[in-house]
């Protein structure tokens, strides 16, 4: 290895690094935006507010797609972290699997327009909370794996709790919903909804299964 | 010398080859095998860093001429190389990695049990306590090194990329320091003692002078350099991944420890850099870096409580041929110097005769040996070390080694002559000029026994006298050893053998 290409290498992997923080800077973006955009559902339906941030969703979600293949080019091309390479990538790309849900959800939203019963507001809300509170901790403890993966296990922890509140709520809202005087169609459609807020906090639970396991691969 | 010289150089070079196949796993095996660092990256830095050790820092280390220097015909040397790298070659296909150096003084033995020569027990015993303490000590020291370096990144909280980096450059920089250090002290035991048929002549290159024992040095680190290129990988697996799959941080680990305590344990100059400055020094112990490097990956694996992970079978294949090397590189020695004698008629070692005049008898009353038991042999001539100490053992009983080494030192009979035609042979890299007009004073002059000729110069300069044997004064006596060496090869008269059956005669 000369000179020239263990500078190109060292420069390659601070620039990695800063694309991975800037990936992860996104979701947990995507996070806060997604949630703004209920509250803009919620109070004023399929306004252009709303349409807004579901197209800002949509261009994180771009970026955050471009990041992904070059962390991932990257990481082949200078051959770095050959032990822990694939379980990055695999990292990666279910991080960027949310953010495509995130998108994909926004837009249904512009879509499918669903009529939420105002008594059920709080708990949707609630929900989104808890959904975007769990993907914001798998985006902490994803970062804290590059640097100080023993406080991961914290993190993880706290998907996990959020991932159950978020089943308990949509659990509640479900139950609402069909004791609810809406058509079937009607409660069949809100309760996909209601699954698909729901879904996103599966996924970081997912996540979170497997950085557990990254974690204790990079701790021996 | 020219095409017969080429041929026996041929053997050394087989050396240098089986040298960076296995050694070579030594320094990258782990960062290969953990792929931080390419093959063919680790191989280029290897080769480059072994010649420019050899050629550099290995040149003065070629008058000593390893181990092999112990072998006194240019036909034996060829044998004992050829056998050890023989030795070493067949464990690489086996990809297991073996010292060089003790297969080398393992085709050493088999050359002293041919030539009925003494072998000295501490060599033997040398090895098989590099087997214990060696790993012991790597082990130890890659645990504590890990235990504390992982603690330390921790807290530091680096990111995973950036320590991927630095772990990777620490990797290719130790490397190339292991590199360096190899060629630096390995090169005058593969190719040191074919100095004298090498048929190269020194030049001048661009201002520089270009010795002959530099160009035999660099040809040495080529036939190294290929051995990396075309056989180390299979050695590096092992290392690295066949022991217990290791991380690129524990891999780092292994090749510091291994530096370490080569560093720490065999380095003189440590010992006396040490002891120079009054600061307790520490106690030198045979390691090999082969056994450290398996003692290393060992200890990490049992400090991190992973047992389990680590592969028994492929350490017990490990040990078993660490064990079996020398008594295999014996053995091929022993039989291809009964073939070269016999079938080509070589000259496999010169005789030696031990003979008790009353000098020495003297002398070993001066010297506090057990003259009084064995002045009934004086007079007696022995045609063998062997076939001398076992007349004198059965005299005295058991002595120890260093006893031993002493009473066959005193009585080998040589025939040392001060021929004022030689004195140009005299390396005036080695002598001051006051020392070899000194050793001009003693022209004309004829020696019968190497110490006759020591007292010699010892009577003209008192600087020719070997100093009180501690650890501040072993340097010195170690280099004046080499340059008595050196005198005693250079005015020893040898008869040509005329007639097959008078090769071995006295």
């Amino acid at each position: 290895m000369n000179l020239s290409k263990g500078f190109s290498m060292f420069y390659g992997s601070r620039a990695l690094e800063n694309k991975i923080d800037e990936f992860l800077d996104r979701i947990s973006e995507a996070g806060l935006i997604y949630k703004k955009a209920i509250h803009v559902f919620l109070e004023h339906g399929v306004t252009e507010d709303f349409v807004t941030h579901a197209e800002q969703i949509g261009h994180i979600e771009s970026r955050a797609d471009e990041l992904r293949r070059e962390v991932e080019a990257g990481l082949y091309e200078q051959n770095l972290i050959p032990d822990l390479r694939a379980d990055v990538l695999s990292l990666v790309e279910d991080l960027d699997a949310i953010l495509n849900a995130y998108d994909a959800s926004g837009y249904r939203f512009t879509i499918e327009q669903p009529v939420f019963p105002a008594t059920l507001h709080p708990d949707i809300l609630a929900i989104v909370d808890s959904v975007t509170n769990s993907v914001e901790q798998i985006t902490i403890a994803s970062r804290t794996f590059f640097r100080d993966f023993n406080s991961c296990r914290d993190y993880i922890h706290k998907v996990r709790f959020y991932e159950s509140e978020a089943d308990r709520i949509s659990t509640k809202i479900k139950r609402a919903i069909y004791s609810s005087d809406l058509p079937l169609a009607n409660k069949m459609h809100l309760c996909s909804f209601v699954e698909m807020i729901d879904n996103l906090a599966d996924m970081a639970e997912d996540i979170t299964d497997k950085l557990a396991i990254y974690v204790i691969k990079r701790d021996n | 010398m020219g095409f017969t010289g080429l041929i026996f150089l041929s053997s050394g070079l087989f050396l240098g080859w089986s040298l960076g196949a296995n050694d070579a796993a030594n320094i990258f095996g782990t960062a290969v095998s953990t792929r931080m660092v390419k093959f063919k990256t680790a191989a280029i830095v290897c080769s480059i860093f072994i010649a420019l050790g050899a050629v550099i820092s290995g040149v003065g280390a070629a008058y000593t001429l390893g181990s092999l220097g112990a072998v006194n015909a240019i036909a034996g040397s060829f044998v004992t190389a050829f056998a050890a790298a023989f030795t070493v070659y067949s464990m690489i296909k086996c990809g297991l990695p073996v010292s060089v150096s003790q297969a080398v003084v393992g085709a050493i033995i088999g050359w002293n049990w041919f030539t009925d020569s003494v072998t000295d027990v501490q060599s033997v015993v040398k090895i098989a306590s590099t087997w214990v303490a060696c790993p012991l000590l790597a082990g130890t020291f890659s645990a504590v090194i890990y235990l504390v370096l992982n603690r330390l990144l921790r807290s530091a909280k680096i990111h995973l990329l950036r320590r991927d980096f630095c772990t990777r450059i620490a990797m290719i920089v130790t490397g190339a320091f292991g590199a360096y250090s190899l060629g630096a002290n390995n090169m005058a035991n593969v190719v040191g003692v074919f100095v004298p048929v090498a048929p190269f002549v020194d030049f001048n290159f661009a201002g520089l002078h270009i010795s002959a024992v530099q160009q035999l040095f660099f040809v040495g680190s080529v036939a190294t350099a290929v051995g990396v290129f075309t056989y180390s990988n299979r050695v590096m697996g092992t290392v690295g991944k066949g022991l217990m799959p290791l991380s690129p941080f524990a891999a780092w680990v292994v090749v510091v420890a291994q530096s370490m305590v080569l560093f720490l344990f065999a380095s003189e100059g440590l010992e006396y850099f040490l002891a120079s400055h009054n600061l307790p020094t520490v106690p030198l112990v045979p390691v090999s870096s082969t056994q450290a490097v398996v003692g290393a990956v060992i200890g990490i694996g049992l400090c991190k409580g992973a047992a389990k992970t680590i592969k028994w079978s492929v350490v017990g294949r490990i040990v078993c041929g660490w064990v079996i090397t020398p008594v295999i590189a014996a053995t091929i020695c022993f039989f291809a110097l009964f073939f070269m004698q016999n079938v080509f008629y070589q000259r496999v070692y010169t005789p030696k005769t031990y003979f008790i005049s009353e000098r020495v008898y003297n002398r070993m009353v001066a010297d506090g040996l057990p003259a009084n038991q064995i002045g009934v042999l004086k007079g007696e001539r022995y045609k063998s070390g062997v076939e001398f100490m076992s007349a004198v053992r059965a005299r005295v009983g058991k002595m120890s080694g260093e006893t031993e080494q002493k009473l066959l030192n005193t009585a080998e009979l040589l025939k040392i002559y001060i021929d004022p035609e030689k004195f140009e042979n005299l390396d005036p890299q080695m002598f001051s000029e006051e020392q070899i007009s000194q050793i001009k004073q003693l022209s004309g002059l004829t020696f019968s026994y190497r110490w006759e000729l020591q007292d010699a110069l010892i009577k003209i300069s008192s600087e020719w006298a070997y100093r009180p044997a501690t650890v501040i004064n072993k340097r010195y006596n170690k280099a004046l050893a080499v340059q008595l060496s050196q005198i005693e090869s250079v005015f020893t008269v040898r008869k040509k053998a005329k007639k097959l059956n008078l090769l071995y005669e006295d």
